[in-house]
């Protein structure tokens, strides 16, 4: 099954664009076959079966230091294209939450992609920013969350799976088989931090993935690489000069929901209290 | 994109996914369906295995009922998967640590386990229709002998043997299917609504209060069509039962309501807010007001002696009531849960769509399916004795 999601539009404008995609491509093959020979576009993107990877030698873990976090919401845009997410504002594989604290209120404001504000202030459900809306607030605290799928020592999705589409790879990263999945979305109620969504497209659930198709082939996940002020945090647990190691290493990190008993593997730093 | 979904809208803070309400309208008829089964098959036992014969005129009619409902069970579901075609797969290389992997094998076996047990409580009537059928019907009852005729004291003793034994295994069945269906919900961590040990419990409580129900309505309007008198011991009884079991699951209910607000667990706040917000009108009145108002109706008839007409219209409208209000109770579950966000600082407010394949119209005409199964099964297999005037 091919796994895109094509926007729809106008014939004209699409045809346009196609061409323009074409000639585009068409001129860079060229260019690169020219310049680096046979090895042109393939070498980039090699084919799983020539990386000789071994999802037994790795332990994936992911950090995200809230403090960093600026909000500009690039690694959400990055993500939806990488993965083919809808683009909508109910379909995420990854959000940023942000928390406000005005001045003398002890509980947080919180909103999201999804708040109607942001949607407004984007101008469409297909581009994601923060409003303004705090812009004259006395502000007391406010800082960003990022958010994405924990791939759990312990996955209750997975634990629910009536046909076991979805799964944990030795590498621990939980996946779905979706030409294996029915459509029931029992792990989407099962997961207690909302990570999991449904593709309506094609009748199967959806949920990130940390790009496994990318971090098996050396890269890091999509969100990583488009994070401007290294908020996010990727690497293998076994190699102990990993990013990710270092960063466990030298910081108090936490993990959501310690309660849920699900072992989370997404450490965080710059958590408060009132994260959820 | 825009037809595949509707985005649900929501006050404080829920996570962006949860604004696609997974489980809908379909998944709430379903436990509904299922808990008919149970009640239903309930009161067939209370005959057949307790020995309550004053349940006779209905027993058999409970069991078509249950088989009806049953048949349709996965309908909903099967209208639910986003992969409908995928759905023996649950059954082809189950999950075994799914609480929802055992759901075929539990359906099969129990609409196998009712079959059986209606074709022995009705082999003696078939082989008499086999010998007087002609024609279609005479060879349809000749098929459905299974090639046996012989009617003696020793069948007659092994039938009701078989008919008892059916009987006990399914109460296991018939109970177990729909604890289990209360255990799907119950045994989930991510959803305060829903993680209680009491689930299974009140979803089974509650589905027999449902069974005796449609019972007791099914038996009244069919009489009345019919134009044949209403038993009333059996219908006293059906309403002692009712009156039993709906005292029974308001206790449990009230219990589990009692748990969550006395823990007052972080976002208890959150809870009462669902409660007093999107689903106000179908915990108060429906569920509980409706119950309230039963439980005062039987009581009223059962202390009082109440005979004839007044217990028929008491009994009815108590049953009618509790129809309503067990459905408003899976609504509350099911919808209520998701309604309440997993972050427990947000709300969602769930409206249903009239149109689409889990829509109000599509539900509608899941529900009524049974009902004409069950007027196929008992033009096929009259469930009724006869008709003492006509004696």
């Amino acid at each position: 099954m091919k796994w895109r999601i094509s926007e729809h539009q106008p014939g004209r404008r699409r045809f346009m664009r196609l061409l323009g995609r074409a000639i585009v491509f068409a001129g860079a093959a060229l260019v690169s076959v020219g310049l680096m020979g046979r090895r042109g576009l393939a070498a980039a993107i090699p084919p799983l079966s020539e990386t000789g990877y071994d999802w037994t030698k790795h332990r994936w873990g992911f950090g995200v230091d809230a403090t960093r976090c600026i909000g500009c919401l690039r690694c959400v845009e990055a993500c939806k294209i990488e993965n083919g997410v809808a683009q909508d504002a109910s379909h995420f594989r990854t959000w940023v939450e942000r928390y406000v604290y005005l001045k003398g209120e002890r509980k947080p404001l919180v909103d999201s992609q999804h708040d109607p504000g942001n949607i407004a202030a984007s101008g469409s459900e297909k581009t994601y920013r923060f409003d303004n809306r705090y812009l004259d607030a006395n502000i007391d605290k406010a800082f960003f969350v990022p958010k994405l799928c924990n791939q759990c020592e312990h996955p209750p999705c997975v634990q629910v799976c009536p046909v076991g589409a979805t799964f944990r790879t030795p590498d621990g990263v939980v996946l779905i088989d979706h030409d294996y999945c029915i459509g029931c979305q029992y792990c989407v109620q099962a997961c207690p931090y909302g990570v999991r969504l449904f593709n309506h497209e094609f009748g199967v659930t959806d949920k990130c993935t940390w790009c496994y198709h990318r971090i098996v082939r050396g890269l890091q996940p999509a969100c990583v690489v488009a994070c401007p002020v290294d908020a996010r945090i990727f690497g293998d647990q076994n190699d102990p000069q990993s990013p990710i190691s270092k960063f466990i290493r030298e910081n108090r990190t936490r993990v959501l929901k310690p309660e849920m008993g699900t072992s989370p593997n997404v450490f965080y730093v710059g958590l408060d209290k009132e994260v959820m | 994109m825009e037809a595949l979904f509707q985005a649900t809208p929501f006050t404080g803070y829920v996570f962006p996914n949860e604004t696609d309400i997974p489980w809908s309208l379909m998944i709430v008829i379903y436990p509904y369906i299922t808990g008919l089964v149970a009640g239903a098959f309930t009161v067939a036992t209370f005959y057949h295995v307790f020995g309550v014969t004053r349940f006779k005129p209905v027993a058999r009619f409970a069991l078509l009922t249950s088989l009806s409902f049953m048949i349709f069970v996965p309908v909903p579901l099967l209208l639910h998967l986003g992969h409908p075609e995928r759905a023996l797969n649950v059954m082809l290389t189950p999950h075994l640590t799914s609480a929802f992997a055992a759901f075929g094998f539990f359906a099969a076996f129990y609409v196998i386990l009712v079959t059986l047990e209606i074709w022995f409580s009705y082999r003696e009537d078939i082989v008499a229709w086999a010998q007087e059928g002609k024609g279609l019907r005479g060879r349809f009852y000749r098929a459905l002998t299974l090639g046996s005729y012989e009617i003696s004291a020793t069948t007659r003793s092994y039938d009701a043997k078989w008919i008892k034994a059916l009987a006990i295994v399914g109460i296991a069945g018939a109970h177990g299917l729909h604890g289990y269906v209360g255990f799907v919900f119950g045994s989930l961590k991510s959803r305060e609504w829903w993680g209680s040990d009491l689930m299974p419990a009140i979803f089974l409580v509650s589905a027999i209060v449902s069974g005796i129900s449609i019972l007791i309505v099914l038996y009244l309007l069919i009489s009345r069509f019919r134009q044949t008198p209403i038993d009333k011991t059996c219908l006293k009884g059906l309403a002692y039962m009712l009156w039993g079991f709906l005292i029974f699951a308001m206790v449990l209910e009230f219990l589990e309501f009692a748990n969550i607000v006395y823990k007052g667990r972080e976002g208890v706040e959150t809870i009462m807010a669902l409660v007093a917000g999107p689903i106000w009108f179908s915990v108060w009145v429906l569920q509980v007001g409706g119950s309230v108002a039963a439980f005062i109706i039987l009581t009223y008839v059962i202390w009082r002696g109440t005979q004839d007409r007044q217990l028929i219209i008491g009994v009815l409208v108590s049953a009618v009531l509790m129809l309503i209000a067990v459905l408003a109770m899976r609504w509350n579950v099911v919808i209520g849960g998701q309604e309440l966000s997993k972050t427990m600082h947000g709300l969602l407010y769930f409206y249903p769509p009239v149109l689409g394949r889990e829509g109000l119209l599509a539900t509608i005409i899941v529900f009524a399916l049974p009902f004409g199964m069950l007027w196929v099964l008992t033009k096929l297999l009259p469930p009724w004795l006869p008709d003492p005037r006509h004696a």
